[in-house]
């Protein structure tokens, strides 16, 4: 196909990216080495019966000229980025000065909004991923062990918890675990604690994020394994059999060596989606105890009239500063093979 | 069962059909459990002195002579105009489908049909835009909107869908169009069309299977979104998702957090329908990309 032809057809597709996805790549960098601008005060005199009294208030009219002619703000550089909400190099290098213990600075640590959203994000993925796979595995197993009558209500209502939005998702989870709702009452049962709620102690808002993801992306790894499963060969199935494999020995030898390319398949996908997580934080309004990164960026915008755009451009390029680090071993893969293939 | 591979000891299956069914309890009961409350008071739903009472709903007969009340329902769609969020949404949806689709398509019989290399940096492009988070995006979209004025409107929430979900896209439909042999729009080029007709001639007839399945994609990601859809419209342009988070704020004080629980049961029934009809699809596209990826 020539070149021409080539570009007649897929010019819509690379306008739209090109205007929506490349020059808001561009906006987000310029934005991050923007700041709001200062603000300008006058000082008026107010005088009332009791004699004048000067006050310093801000002022409206310039400052709207102002926005008007620099709507980014004013430059700041990498300042944005080293500032106390985001990588609060200074306030680090103080708590490693003064920390007594591992503790004392783990917490202190904790408690600057960047590192707790990324600490929170991370032990998410990490902790999320792996459990998906498993709890994929055991359900595509057990599922292949049924009888066929029962495989399809079992993806229905697989399907389910995954394609409902997050949001929605753990909104219906968060009415239950409600200490007057079903799950929360029932937990207060059965651990006879009547005060016992979910949504008290960080520790237990974590717990439940992290079931709620496990409970969002099973399904996937689900539906991945299981149509895995279908295509395990018969034949080194029934030689393992006649070499005296028992049943979990040709899980192990047979089945998961053949769904190793699915299962990394799988990982990748989780490693991304769990990495954005973001709207269950807000479903579970659990921002008192957890944040991600997303949620930060989220909540920049979210200020009503003066949205902090510089400061959630600049948490965007350290998340996609993360996600590159996290994608890079599965590129730099990618990029061999291709270079092997052609 | 022929295979003695299949053959398995009774306790083993009773094991098996017994997770099975506790992962479809799991699975469907929190969704169940709330379409039924949803039709009770909150104090049955949300019961102080015992959960049953969601499902019997005493409150609900003695303040309304039956067990079921459409008061939530009537609270959200008609006292807070939930319809309203529920037609942008159909709006929103059917127009990022159509458009990703048609942009699509012809896009990615291109890449499929061009002997470059182009499919390599498509699929890492399509990949790194998987793992970028929406919000990251948006922070960029926020302030030129402003400038432009073209924040708050449909159209432009519509054509950032549509933009963000365009290296998926493109990457499903190359992958499908390489799977239709070339042969059959190399003999339409030889019957001497061109590359337009030898496309909507020989291809656009075969096409349909693979356009539906990346089509649903579509739908699922303009109908489910939050970020975009909550960032970049303005209060009455809402669409469905993020209504349900500004009802919340402002029900949980009022005490009429079933209308919200209305309104979300509302979002789940269509998906509830669309699973129903199009199950078989959804599970061959989910794993097309891992077979072919």
């Amino acid at each position: 196909m020539p070149h021409k032809v080539f570009l007649s057809f897929l010019w819509p597709s690379l306008i739209v990216m090109i205007l929506f996805i490349a020059l808001p790549i561009v906006s987000v960098v310029y934005q991050s080495l923007h700041v709001e601008h200062e603000q300008i005060m006058i000082v008026g005199e107010t005088c009332g019966p009791f004699g004048c009294t000067e006050e310093v208030s801000v002022d409206a009219e310039a400052m709207g000229k102002l926005r008007e002619e620099k709507p980014a703000g004013r430059f700041n550089g990498l300042g944005t980025y080293f500032n106390e909400s985001h990588l609060a190099t200074d306030e680090i290098a103080e708590i490693f000065a003064t920390s007594a213990d591992f503790r004392e600075f783990r917490n202190r640590v904790m408690n600057l909004p960047f590192y707790n959203a990324l600490i929170f994000t991370v032990s998410y993925t990490l902790i999320v991923t792996p459990l998906v796979m498993l709890v994929g595995f055991i359900i595509a197993i057990v599922v292949n062990m049924v009888p066929r009558l029962f495989k399809g209500p079992v993806i229905f209502f697989s399907l389910l918890p995954m394609i409902v939005t997050p949001l929605i998702g753990s909104l219906v989870l968060f009415w239950m675990i409600d200490s007057r709702g079903v799950i929360g009452a029932s937990l207060q049962v059965l651990f006879a604690d009547p005060t016992l709620s979910l949504k008290a102690s960080p520790t237990l808002t974590w717990v439940t994020l992290f079931t709620y993801g496990v409970w969002h992306s099973a399904p996937f790894a689900f539906v991945v394994f299981y149509a895995g499963l279908q295509t395990v060969p018969q034949d080194t199935m029934e030689s393992a059999m006649v070499d005296g494999a028992n049943r979990w020995e040709r899980i192990r030898f047979v089945t998961i060596p053949h769904l190793m390319p699915l299962a990394i398949f799988v990982a990748l996908m989780q490693l991304m989606d769990n990495f954005r997580v973001f709207e269950p934080i807000i479903g579970f309004a659990a921002s008192a105890s957890a944040s991600s990164l997303s949620y930060l960026i989220f909540n920049d915008l979210r200020i009503s009239n003066t949205p902090l755009f510089g400061s959630a451009a600049a948490t965007s390029m350290l998340t996609i500063f993360g996600i590159i680090i996290l994608l890079l071993p599965v590129l730099r893969q990618n990029w061999r093979e291709f270079n092997r293939k052609s | 069962m022929s295979n003695p591979a299949e053959k398995r000891p009774l306790p083993l299956k009773a094991l098996a059909i017994s997770i099975v069914l506790i992962w479809i309890i799991i699975a469907a009961f929190p969704f169940l459990w709330t379409m039924w409350g949803s039709f009770k008071v909150e104090g049955d739903f949300f019961s102080r002195s015992d959960w049953m009472n969601a499902v019997t709903g005493p409150l609900t007969q003695e303040k309304h002579g039956s067990t079921f009340t459409m008061e939530g329902y009537e609270g959200a769609w008609i006292e807070r105009e939930f319809y309203r969020a529920v037609i942008n949404t159909a709006i929103v949806t059917v127009s990022v489908v159509a458009v990703s689709l048609t942009l699509g398509t012809l896009g990615g019989y291109a890449l499929a049909r061009s002997g470059y290399k182009y499919s390599f940096w498509l699929l890492m492009m399509a990949l790194v835009f998987r793992a970028m988070p929406g919000v990251t995006l948006i922070s960029g979209y926020m302030l030129p909107f402003f400038e432009l004025n073209i924040w708050g409107y449909l159209p432009t929430a519509i054509i950032v869908l549509v933009a963000m979900n365009q290296p998926f896209t493109l990457w499903m439909l190359h992958s499908f169009f390489k799977s239709i042999p070339r042969d059959l729009d190399e003999a339409a080029l030889v019957d001497g069309c061109s590359r337009f007709q030898a496309f909507r001639l020989a291809i656009i007839p075969v096409m349909w299977p693979g356009v539906i399945t990346t089509g649903l994609f579509s739908f699922l990601t303009a109908y489910n979104d939050f970020a975009v859809t909550s960032m970049l419209l303005s209060e009455q342009n809402l669409t469905m998702i993020p209504q349900i988070n500004s009802f919340l704020g402002s029900s949980q004080e009022e005490g009429k957090v079933m209308y919200a629980v209305a309104a979300v049961v509302s979002s789940i029934v269509p998906l509830f329908v669309f699973i129903m009809i199009f199950q078989r699809r959804l599970v061959s596209g989910l794993t097309a990309g891992a077979v072919k990826g």
